[in-house]
């Protein structure tokens, strides 16, 4: 009798993995998806961007309370908005991506909004730093293609981003808008899969 | 002899667009090679609004001219005719020279807003390329300027110390 209960607990389990509502969204389109970022310069709004980030993500919206997100950017591949600005920004007073190559952010938790929006919150780590953030994030689905778009505000000086004679705000103003657009694509979620690698 | 001067609003205009020019135009040749720093930043967006001023201002001053016919001169037939020349050039410049500014900071991606606080409308979308070529016709065309300036106050000085007539002070406020 103990090997029919086994099997029926291996049915329920298969039951639940075939549930159809059950995709996760796991595989990040990297070439689909951008980081960008909004700044203020003598009253000018600015646009910036990164060209290098690796991104992993895993979401179920049925299953909130196992979803995961981790971006890291490659600072170095910095888009400024004014080529001017793209080296210097590299430099000790902003970056200094020569030691901190890196920025950084892992999701900490997904909380529903109602309909296709969520708030994500999590730990953003910039020049060593880490601070909590949280983002509201809207996703939209067509098919097995996710869409996930938000943006947050930072002050960069919490960040030591932009120090010295550029502590002045008056020339860059410390609120930086970060914004992200991410394309996943599903895979039906298994339990027998391992959760996404982590680099 | 009594002097003929043009109206206020000329003079006003006059002055006030070439003290405006003498301001942007050192800037323009100062900030350019500074390496970047909150210092050059303030004076890039200095000599823009100084520039969109002068572009209003011009604009202002070529609707007052084009219906307000200056007191009559009389000068040799030669002067008149160079002094037209330089004149509708000049006027051509101080709209063309800041138009291109205002063009090649759009072409930067470098919006502007005037004042820090009125945002002017992109006149071309961002495009690296076009806003190097622009910055060389801003550059060309403000050399075209200096050289007419200098040709337009030499012409002043003699008029006034050589020829001892009144075409300076027609220019200069007074009654
Ligand atoms: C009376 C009006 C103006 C004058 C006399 C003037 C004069 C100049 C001069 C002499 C330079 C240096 C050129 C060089 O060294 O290559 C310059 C550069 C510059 N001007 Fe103007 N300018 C005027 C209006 C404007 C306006 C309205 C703008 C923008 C809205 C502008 C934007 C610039 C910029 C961005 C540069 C630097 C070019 C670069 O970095 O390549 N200017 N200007």
């Amino acid at each position: 009798m103990k090997t029919f209960n086994e099997i029926i607990i291996l049915f329920a389990l298969l039951l639940m993995a075939c549930d159809a509502s059950a995709v996760e969204y796991n595989q990040v389109q990297s070439n689909q998806s951008t980081v960008s970022f909004g700044y203020r310069q003598m009253g000018v709004p600015m646009e910036g961007k990164f060209g290098k980030f690796a991104a992993q993500v895993a979401f179920d919206p049925d299953k909130l309370a196992n979803a995961q997100a981790r971006i890291d950017v490659t600072l170095s591949s910095v888009d400024s908005g004014s080529s001017d600005a793209d080296e210097s920004v590299q430099g000790k007073l902003w970056f200094d991506t020569r030691n901190y190559p890196l920025a950084s952010f892992v999701a900490t938790g997904v909380k529903p909004l109602g309909g296709n929006r969520y708030q994500a919150t999590g730990k953003l780590t910039i020049k060593g730093k880490t601070l909590d953030v949280s983002a509201p994030v809207t996703l939209a689905v067509i098919g097995n293609r996710a869409e996930f778009n938000g943006s947050f505000n930072i002050k960069r000086l919490s960040y030591g981003v932009g120090i010295g004679e550029w502590t002045d705000l008056d020339t860059v103003a410390d609120d930086i808008q970060i914004r992200f657009h991410l394309v996943v694509l599903a895979s039906p979620a298994s339990p027998l899969s391992n959760p996404p690698k982590r680099k | 002899m009594t002097t003929k001067r043009y109206s206020k609003i000329s003079i006003g205009l006059h002055w006030v667009i070439a003290l405006l020019i003498f301001s942007a135009f050192p800037i323009g040749l100062y900030m350019h090679d500074l390496k970047l720093s909150p210092t050059k930043l303030h004076l890039y967006s200095y000599h823009k609004w100084i520039g969109i001023t002068v572009l209003m201002l011009a604009v202002l001053r070529v609707l007052w001219r084009a219906t307000h016919k200056p007191p009559a001169l009389h000068l040799a037939r030669w002067q008149e005719v160079a002094s037209g020349i330089v004149h509708g050039f000049l006027y051509l410049l101080i709209l063309a020279v800041p138009m291109t500014g205002w063009l090649m900071s759009s072409a930067k991606g470098v919006k502007t807003v005037w004042l820090g606080i009125f945002p002017l409308p992109d006149l071309v979308a961002k495009d690296k390329a076009l806003g190097h070529i622009l910055s060389n016709v801003h550059t060309a065309l403000n050399y075209t300027l200096l050289v007419l300036v200098v040709l337009h106050i030499a012409a002043a000085l003699k008029h006034h110390f050589v020829d001892r007539d009144d075409v300076l002070l027609r220019m200069l406020p007074g009654k």
